[in-house]
């Protein structure tokens, strides 16, 4: 696994990332500066971490989406390449138009830093495969703006075609309003594009992969990656 | 020549914002406020001197970075 970390001028996220890419491949990632045009030769998956880049300005993700890098990242998509794209990195993929919908401010206008549970609602992705259907893990989370928003339309395709990758829920994996602290539209956290090539959640799996850090709840989603990269 | 670009969010996405300036209207007393919806403004100042292509220009820029057209509506007008 050959992976590559953009970062852009206020990303945070980008060493947490790292971390975690080579606790499971061995590998140390590339990191690519927002400015550069080119992703490094042979790269097989592309990860847009947390922060707070261009300092948020204008709409999260707004600034980063029209970085010079940004246009190697789309056609790296377009031509089947992994993507990852966590907190701001999910808004950078909705605001480049590479995911549906948009992240809003949390319902309560409160900065949310602390736990959450996700259900996966699919593990025949490259991303969730090492989970079951339906399994239910444990992930922090701090973001502002995750509110998850789309039109009904958008939605139901969304919700047809299987592309919700994780929803919000109890630890014991039900699905409530309590559940969902920043009021995403139908519990969403994260999302998938409809070749699964791409996915974009809110949480921060990234910062649960060692016994050290508290838990390993979100390892299986770097396992996975590494897994459909090895098998592909 | 200037343009002025006006940012709401649509109607029907939720605007939490709105929301809470309503709410710290009722609490200094103003009674009868139904809703409150926040959204920005941007001002451009121009090079183009012909109306409609600074118009076409401004909106232009709206559509691709000014305005999130999947949450947001926008209005130019030119000054």
């Amino acid at each position: 696994m050959k992976s590559a970390i953009i970062v852009f001028p206020g990303t945070n996220r980008e060493r947490d990332m790292a971390i975690a890419l080579e606790r499971v491949s061995g590998r140390k990632p590339a990191m690519v500066f927002h400015r550069e045009t080119a992703l490094p030769a042979g790269v097989d998956l592309v990860v847009l971490p947390g922060g707070f880049s261009h300092g948020d300005y204008l709409r999260c993700g707004a600034m980063a989406a029209q970085s010079p890098i940004m246009r190697a990242v789309r056609d790296f998509a377009a031509a089947g390449g992994l993507v990852l794209g966590v907190c701001n990195g999910f808004q950078i993929l909705t605001e480049a138009g590479l995911l549906p919908g948009a992240l809003l401010r949390n319902a309560t206008l409160r900065f949310l830093s602390m736990d959450c549970h996700m259900r996966v609602e699919r593990a025949d992705t490259p991303f969730t495969s090492h989970w079951q259907k339906g399994a239910v893990f444990r992930s922090p989370m701090a973001h502002g703006d995750g509110n998850y928003f789309c039109d009904d339309e958008t939605l139901a395709r969304l919700n047809g075609e299987g592309l919700v990758a994780f929803r919000y829920a109890t630890p014991e994996g039900a699905i409530t309003a309590a559940a969902n602290r920043n009021g995403a539209r139908d519990h969403i956290a994260g999302i998938l594009s409809p070749n699964l090539r791409i996915c974009g959640l809110m949480p921060h799996p990234e910062d649960l992969v060692d016994p050290l850090m508290g838990g390993t709840d979100g390892l299986p989603l770097f396992t996975s990656l590494l897994d459909s990269l090895a098998t592909a | 020549m200037k343009a002025r670009v006006t940012i709401m969010p649509k109607n029907g996405v939720l605007d939490p914002q709105g929301k809470a300036i309503g709410h710290a209207l009722e609490g200094l007393g103003f009674s009868g406020v139904a809703e409150v919806r926040a959204g920005k403004v941007i001002e451009l100042e121009l090079a183009e001197t012909d109306p409609a292509k600074a118009q076409a220009a401004a909106e232009d820029m709206a559509r691709r970075l000014l305005a999130n057209t999947v949450i947001e509506s926008f209005r130019v007008e030119l000054a």
